[in-house]
């Protein structure tokens, strides 16, 4: 952006406000400040900020009720905090305006698959596309089976859900959320449901889609899988954010003493 | 009552009438058939409203549909036959019909709906709105379809019990079919064994092709399910 030096006069003196990466700002695609969640009387969420970069593969591990499936859950309004803000895209989430946001920007994967049980395979991809995204039925087809290809089930396009594995399920169920062409995709404990015959086909696939410029928060205790794919680690205990850093960091050289206790149990 | 059913000239006078019952007949299915319309489109509103987050929806669903379960449905259709018309609202037999069975019938479908969305598993609700379907969109595409199953049964029922229950229109004088047998039975001859005989199967006309029908959905829906189970047994006899 060039100024005239008439226009300088008025714009210098605010410069220190402007961003220095040559004028574009860096926003946060995720951002919570200061979240507070509550149900009843469980404060569930305590003060947590966290800052989620485009592209960025986040992973969020801790033990249960520690508040990580919650935070998630902000991050598209399935919990709507009770206090403090959620940024997504530089835009504050609201009662009114989340639908919209999250139509547009986020999908989510969860521990049940949450497939529609009364569409086929085929139709539980392309239902959001066609009546939401206004996306033309052969066009959302054809974009169905480039994702059931990358999940590997294009063979299964015409069944129900039910007539699928557990792992099946999930497949199909994280193509539905490709298919949103969201720029953030939000994993809620995905294989936690799954044998453990199953759980790698299911972490195959999300490994595959690390590869692209997804932004992916997961909530998981796949520590292989955290190690692997993150480019940083959340570790939650009791509602609140006690260590973050890169993987490295993190499984080598934990700091906090909460940490370590429990790497050392889910490690063994 | 044998005697009367077996002396040939009762039927032949019937027989003559077949007109007049043939009009009564179509004035049952009239009433039925809008009665119905009004009660399926009571039935879901209501039904959502009692599954609304909202407390004052919820209220309202629940005081219409204690209001018109617990009060008989004669008093509803005598309050709106000889009290209304003192407030200056006066309405035909046959609206009062399709109202009163309506709304009457409305309450017990709203019930039923109520039960059939609150079977559903609240993952659906959640992978709804994770998407970003709107709450009208969310029930109309993914909740109701997937309560059809649950709800046929008590549905139909409730149809069936509507058709019949058109027959209260004859209380004032609806010119319905009940009201058709009864008139000609005490129009001289006495023949009530052939008269009320002959209604009766008119009734059943109506009513059990509606049972058939949803009999037969219901096997449809499940087939599918069986299907299902069939090829998930075959899957896992290739996996073995």
């Amino acid at each position: 952006m060039a100024f005239s030096s008439y226009e300088a006069r008025f714009v210098a003196p605010f410069f220190f406000i402007l961003p220095k990466n040559g004028g574009k700002e860096v926003i946060a695609l995720i951002k919570l400040v200061n979240v507070n969640k509550s149900f009843g009387n469980l404060h569930v969420l305590k003060d947590v900020n966290l800052e989620v970069a485009e592209g960025e593969k986040l992973v969020i591990i801790g033990p249960s009720g520690s508040g990580k499936s919650t935070t998630v859950r902000c991050m598209n309004f399935l919990e709507e905090p009770t206090s403090g803000e959620v940024y997504i895209n530089g835009t504050q989430l609201t009662h009114k305006n989340k639908i919209e946001i999250i139509r547009n920007s986020t999908a989510m994967v969860f521990q049940q698959f949450n497939l529609y049980p009364h569409k086929t395979v085929l139709q539980n991809l392309t239902l959001a596309p066609i009546k939401l995204q206004k996306v033309p039925k052969a066009e959302a087809e054809e974009l169905a089976y480039k994702y059931l290809d990358i999940v590997g089930l294009r063979e299964k396009a015409g069944v129900y859900p039910s007539t699928l594995s557990g792992g099946q399920q999930q497949r199909v169920a994280i193509a539905r959320a490709l298919c949103s062409r969201a720029k953030i995709i939000l994993f809620d404990e995905p294989t936690s449901a799954l044998d453990p015959e199953t759980v790698q086909e299911v972490l195959d696939v999300m490994i595959k889609l690390s590869q692209e410029n997804i932004t992916m928060v997961v909530v998981t205790h796949e520590m292989g899988f955290a190690r692997q794919v993150a480019d940083r680690v959340i570790f939650m205990d009791d509602g609140r954010i006690l260590e973050e850093g890169t993987p490295e960091h993190f499984f080598e050289n934990p700091t906090h003493e909460r940490t370590k206790a429990f790497l050392s149990k889910i490690l063994k | 009552m044998i005697k009367q059913i077996s002396e040939l000239w009762r039927w032949q006078v019937l027989w003559a009438d077949w007109p007049k019952f043939a009009v009564a007949f179509l004035k049952t299915l009239e009433i039925a058939f809008f009665a119905l319309a009004l009660a399926l489109c009571l039935g879901v509103i209501f039904g959502l409203m009692s599954t609304s987050h909202n407390r004052l929806l919820r209220g309202i669903a629940r005081v219409y549909v204690e209001f018109f379960q617990n009060t008989p449905l004669a008093i509803q259709v005598f309050f709106v036959f000889f009290a209304l018309p003192y407030a200056g609202i006066t309405l035909s037999k046959v609206t009062i019909g399709i109202l009163c069975v309506g709304t009457y019938t409305g309450a017990y479908m709203s019930e039923a709906v109520r039960a059939g969305i609150g079977s559903i598993p609240k993952g659906q609700f959640e992978a709804a709105q994770s998407q970003g379907f709107t709450y009208i969109q969310t029930m109309a595409l993914i909740i109701l379809p997937q309560t059809i199953k649950i709800i046929l049964p008590p549905m139909v029922n409730q149809m069936v019990n509507l058709v019949k229950n058109t027959s209260i229109v004859t209380m004032i004088a609806g010119g319905d079919l009940m009201y058709r047998a009864n008139a000609f039975a005490t129009n001289g001859t006495m023949s009530y064994g052939p008269s009320y005989l002959v209604c009766g199967i008119l009734y059943f006309i109506l009513c059990f092709p509606l049972t058939r029908w949803a009999r037969r959905y219901e096997d449809r829906l499940k087939q599918r399910d069986v299907q299902t189970n069939l090829e998930i047994e075959k899957m896992e006899e290739e996996l073995v």
